[in-house]
């Protein structure tokens, strides 16, 4: 997974002193029965490219939906820039929001699409003439202006959408989905453009994606969500290597789990007695733990190294045979099965064309890993 | 299929003739010369001149023109509003009750219709004093009664189609509630409503029964004229006046399903 972020830690969560600008508190929605966003408080700070990602009906568009002003919290409060604005319709929010079908208003051309939210502000008509050639050419489509939506193809409306909810300097932009209509080609070129432009103007982005590696790519930090709750918020690289939670180690990339408990604590070395692996597995991890307690220990396959013979005095060693291979290219996928029936996955870069001595099916291989690269989970 | 293709034809003749051969018969028979309508003596467009000076026929028209005109415009604000609550509004109370109140008139016999607004009409006379006697005032309330059901069903299938997210995006990028309607709702929708306003106009322009029981003295309607003279025996004048009637409705309709049409498209084009 790649970032196009070279986001050197300027991480403004971390500053304790600094006023967020979104602030939710305790954010509730129902929807008869159904909790749609279920107590979540969560704080966005200025110059964030903050992704909320998790499955449909996970209450990411709801929630983003709430911050635009189309939908009420049942109770909680929305403050924006310090501003409670938890009451206060969308039309006098100081965000915009580009829509998952871009809503471009069919009856009016590209450069009119644009100046809409100019003209409602009262903007002399050359003014916002000079501010729709200046979006124009900063989503580079210039030549499109008297072009009527129907006439578009799907990249040029998303890049006239952007341009539209860009239009009035919002102090956020809310993206719902804005990659999920483009072909993945498109897609994963404009990932890397919209990035650009949050950093060129430096306008709080808030993207809703059900994509993780959308989220990955883009993100400063991501919000994952599930069943209307916060499972983790982090910056992308620590979502993926440090899950909190199972559901977190899941649902970002692939993972192999092993159920067990704690059987003892060193400093930050953790060993875990899993019966599915046969041994005790070591793990770093810093906060306390209690012997006896059930976790779960997670291990990304990228991270497994295939040895042929047990090494002495070496730590998580499992013997298994591979019984699936899948070659996708770049990397190919292995499923080895332990001793005890249980498959574990893990994947290997593909470096050389031809390599000397491939891997092959039923062969029976080591898998080793590091006490640092696998992690505890407890939820 | 070669063989299927002589019936088709065939069906197809017999289909057109039994539709178009009254409406032609009375189209030719309004050149004829002669003042019996069912001989023909030569071509002449005498009828025409004639019907120019018959202040009754004419007067006639012109008060139907206006009514319809009218009803179709009360019928169009009415209709509209009447979709708007149905589409966009999902629950209030008596929902239930205005999507059948509003698709009734359909439905519904137009004697029915009639009897009962002149039912209404005269109570009301009685006991508020409007409207006072009944003539154009009465009819317009009437047919604007059954002609809104109509709008009211084309504006709906329209607002139905349209995102939702079109309104919301003008309301994000700052305008208010009716702004987004004046300049977003309306412009998208304004197909449906021309389409209902034409369909609303000839219906008002067409009824026969409906305007019979509502009317009143000095209120005679288009329809009402030619009917009560095509009882004393049909006049080569009510042939030339009913070719004339062929001619704007056919134009009206066709304008109506030009528009419809357009608005497909439209349709089709934001669906993707």
């Amino acid at each position: 997974m790649s970032t196009a972020r070279q986001f050197k830690p300027e991480e403004p969560w971390q500053a304790p002193e600094g006023e967020p600008i979104v602030r939710l508190e305790n954010v509730t929605k129902r929807f008869g029965a159904f909790y749609a966003v279920d107590d979540i408080s969560l704080n966005i700070h200025a110059g964030e490219f903050f992704s909320l990602l998790g499955p449909s009906g996970c209450g990411k568009t709801t929630l983003l939906r709430m911050l635009a002003g189309f939908e009420t919290p049942t109770s909680g409060r929305l403050l924006i820039d310090g501003q409670d604005v938890t009451d206060i319709p969308p039309y006098e929010r100081p965000v915009n929001m580009m829509f998952q079908s871009y809503a471009l208003f069919p009856h009016m051309n590209v450069a009119d699409n644009i100046a809409f939210g100019l003209k409602q502000e009262g903007m002399p008509k050359s003014e916002r003439q000079d501010r729709v050639a200046e979006l124009m050419s900063l989503v580079q489509i210039e030549p499109l202006a008297k072009r009527k939506p129907h006439q578009l193809s799907g990249g040029q409306r998303q890049r006239v959408a952007l341009a539209r909810s860009l239009a009035k300097h919002p102090k956020i932009l809310l993206l719902d989905e804005p990659l999920g209509a483009l072909d993945k080609k498109l897609r994963e070129q404009t990932q890397f453009e919209l990035v650009n432009i949050q950093e060129r103007l430096g306008i709080t982005f808030v993207v809703v994606t059900h994509d993780q590696e959308e989220a990955m790519t883009m993100s400063s930090r991501i919000a994952l969500m599930h069943e209307g709750r916060i499972e983790q918020v982090d910056p992308p690289r620590r979502l993926y290597e440090f899950p909190s939670t199972r559901y977190a180690a899941s649902f970002i990339g692939s993972v192999n789990l092993f159920d067990g408990y704690v059987t003892e604590q060193n400093d930050d070395q953790v060993r875990v007695q899993c019966d599915d692996a046969g041994i005790q597995l070591e793990v770093r991890h810093s906060q306390p733990l209690v012997p006896g307690m059930a976790v779960t220990v997670a291990l990304r396959p990228e991270k497994v190294r295939v040895i042929h013979q047990l090494e002495a005095d070496t730590p998580n060693q499992l013997r298994g045979v591979i019984k699936e291979i899948a070659y996708l290219g770049d990397v190919s996928i292995y499923h080895v099965e332990l001793a005890s029936g249980k498959r574990v996955q893990f994947t290997q870069s593909n470096v050389q064309a031809l390599a000397e001595q491939p891997l092959t099916w039923d062969e029976e291989v080591v898998l080793s890993w590091s006490a640092n690269s696998c992690g505890v989970l407890t939820e | 299929m070669k063989q299927r293709l002589p019936l088709l034809i065939t069906i197809l003749l017999f289909g057109y003739a039994f539709l178009y051969i009254p409406i032609a018969s009375l189209i030719v028979y309004s050149f004829n010369e002669s003042r019996l309508v069912t001989v023909w003596s030569g071509f002449s467009t005498q009828w025409y001149s004639k019907l120019l000076e018959n202040e009754q026929l004419l007067g006639a028209a012109w008060l139907s023109v206006q009514i319809a005109a009218l009803t179709a415009t009360l019928a169009v604000v009415l209709g509209t509003l009447a979709a708007l609550a149905l589409v966009r509004f999902r629950r209030f109370l008596g929902r239930g009750s205005l999507e059948v109140m509003v698709t009734a008139p359909l439905v519904m016999p137009d004697v029915i219709i009639g009897l009962s607004l002149l039912l209404l009409f005269v109570a009301m006379e009685g006991l508020i004093g409007w409207p006072a006697g009944r003539g154009m005032t009465t009819i317009v309330i009437a047919h604007t009664t059954f002609a809104m059901a109509y709008v009211a069903v084309v504006v709906q299938s329209r607002l139905a189609h349209m995102d939702l997210s079109l309104e919301e995006a003008a309301l994000d990028l700052g305008a208010r509630p009716l702004k987004v309607f004046f300049t977003i709702t309306l412009p998208i929708i304004a197909p449906a409503l021309i389409a209902g306003w034409l369909l609303a106009f000839t219906l008002s322009l067409d009824d026969l029964v409906v305007a019979s029981f509502v009317s009143g003295p000095g209120a005679t309607t288009l329809p009402m004229v030619v009917y009560s003279s095509v009882r004393l025996g049909v006049s080569p004048e009510i042939n030339a006046l009913a070719t004339i009637i062929v001619a704007l409705v056919t134009l009206a309709v066709l304008i109506a399903g030009f528009v419809l049409w357009r608005q497909e498209k439209q349709n089709r084009l934001d669906a993707h």
